[in-house]
């Protein structure tokens, strides 16, 4: 094809275009969680192992791994989940916001509520649509039907399920299909306004559409949340995160970036790991 | 890197496949490589039933590289690869094409013996390119065994080799030119090596070609369009 000047100057201008926006992309990445020398242990097994990490403010971040490696431990440390079971001891520290969640001063229930968390299945509360999202606004003494309304309406929109279930508001949550109450369950999360949310394994009981759906609406929720996600599914984790963290027998082998991670891993683990070779 | 790698996965029927693409990919850098052989000695010896051969060859060398196409889209869709797998399969799919490209390369200078036989000209002057000729062939034939070795070792080595090519490509022409410029009726004859002799310099640089997806494929760097020295740094890393 010959281009006529005016298309090769047309053409010199969006080659600019490009390489002014890579530099705005150069911005510093601020860190939302900090992980220090973090050992976990279930009574006298140690499931972690000195995990040093920092996790990205309002970027995705993905844990992968075999079973057992000990990712959903460490998912569950950073809203300290597993506080409820008795055996577990910590030490080390996750900061959040430069804030240390394990120090005495801290109220769990307020951290919960600064960390949400979404599991594997969907695990709604035997009640109506809207009293699933409106839940945790009642518990903290907020009855007004106009922020509830407006509370829920924004929730379910951001959680991209507003237009399935707006005109059945007050069905029971668990005649919905699973990929919709999965999404309740996040809109129920983001209702509170959480800093960080927590998903664990949130697809993998879900058809390959509502994942997609899901894995959509991660993509939107990182404007205003950080994300960490647990997930089996490698290429859900090389899709949907900024950076990946892969964990082998409760260690961090290797932590950076997905595209680098997923093209080029460092290390020798990750790498027969993600490729599906013999460890 | 080992060269083992392709056969550690969990699935049996991935090595498989991976084993088969890149069989083929070897055989098809053989085939290439008697092509550039045989294209060569049919120019220099005016030897029409080889030149013939080669060109038919090329056919068989374009079927292997759809062939392997589909067998690599066929493993993205089914296997969703990554590191160095998905390496492999994107440096193969590039590989392939250069092989294919040195093919039609053989074609032509065997298509350029068939077009001389009929003209008048003598066929045993051609001593200017055979020079060349041994240069390229040793440098398809290296890259091809950082293909098959997986060894990026004797890479610098090839590329460098690239430059002394095009070294003696430009003293060809200037030879040639001179020859234009003393006699016009050397015009045709020296026109009709020149093409000849492009073709062989087009085939080193698609070597180089090869050797840089296969940096790709080992060290996951992408080290197209960089100079000589810059690809040495890069390899003692």
């Amino acid at each position: 094809m010959i281009m006529t000047t005016e298309q090769t100057r047309t053409h010199a201008i969006d080659i600019n275009a490009l390489s002014r926006k890579e530099k705005t992309q150069d911005k510093v990445i601020e860190t939302c969680l900090k992980i220090e020398k973090l050992d976990l242990y279930y009574g006298e097994n140690q499931a972690l192992h000195g995990i040093d990490m920092e996790i990205p403010k309002k970027k995705v971040t993905a844990y992968i791994g075999p079973s057992g490696c000990g990712k959903s431990t460490l998912l569950r440390s950073i809203n300290r989940m597993n506080d409820l079971i008795d055996s577990v001891r910590i030490e080390g520290k996750i900061l959040l916001d430069g804030e240390d969640i394990y120090d005495k001063s801290i109220n769990v229930a307020e951290l919960r509520r600064r960390v949400g968390m979404v599991f594997q299945k969907p695990n709604p509360f035997p009640k109506s649509i809207y009293e699933n999202v409106a839940y945790g606004l009642r518990i903290q003494g907020i009855n007004d039907r106009r922020t509830l309304d407006e509370t829920v309406e924004k929730s379910l929109r951001s959680a991209a399920l507003w237009d399935e279930v707006k005109d059945r508001l007050n069905d029971n949550a668990l005649g919905i299909s699973g990929g919709q109450q999965q999404r309740l369950v996040i809109a129920r999360a983001i209702a509170i306004e959480p800093e960080v949310m927590l998903l664990d394994e949130p697809a993998s009981a879900l058809d390959p559409i509502s994942t997609l759906k899901i894995e959509e609406l991660i993509n939107e929720l990182k404007e205003k949340y950080t994300i960490v996600i647990v997930t089996h599914n490698m290429q859900q984790a090389a899709r949907v995160s900024d950076y990946t963290a892969f964990m082998y027998m409760g260690e961090l082998i290797e932590f950076g970036e997905t595209t680098g991670l997923f093209t080029n891993p460092a290390k020798k683990q990750t790498e027969d790991y993600i490729t599906g070779r013999y460890g | 890197m080992d060269n083992k790698k392709i056969g550690q996965h969990i699935s049996r029927q991935f090595n498989e496949e991976m084993e088969n693409m890149r069989n083929k990919v070897l055989t098809m850098g053989g085939l290439v490589e008697q092509q550039i052989e045989q294209a060569a000695e049919s120019f220099m010896s005016s030897d029409l039933g080889l030149a013939e051969k080669v060109i038919l060859q090329d056919d068989q060398v374009d079927k292997l590289q759809i062939e392997i196409d589909q067998e690599c889209t066929e493993i993205l869709a089914k296997r969703q690869p990554a590191a160095f797998d998905l390496r492999m399969l994107m440096a193969t799919t590039k590989i392939i094409t250069d092989l294919e490209r040195i093919g039609d390369e053989a074609a032509r200078i065997a298509k350029m013996t068939i077009r001389l036989d009929s003209t008048e000209y003598y066929h045993d002057q051609y001593h200017e390119i055979r020079h060349l000729l041994e240069m390229v062939k040793e440098m398809l034939h290296a890259s091809l065994d950082s293909v098959a070795r997986m060894d990026v070792n004797d890479v610098v080595a090839i590329a460098s080799q690239d430059q002394k090519v095009d070294h003696e490509y430009g003293s060809i022409i200037r030879q040639l030119i001179t020859r234009m410029m003393e006699d016009p009726r050397n015009i045709t004859r020296a026109l009709d090596v020149l093409w000849t002799v492009r073709s062989l310099e087009r085939i080193g640089d698609h070597s180089v070609n090869i050797c840089e997806h296969v940096i790709y494929m080992v060290k996951g760097k992408d080290v197209r369009h960089i100079s000589q020295d810059e690809l040495e740094k890069v390899m003692e890393k």
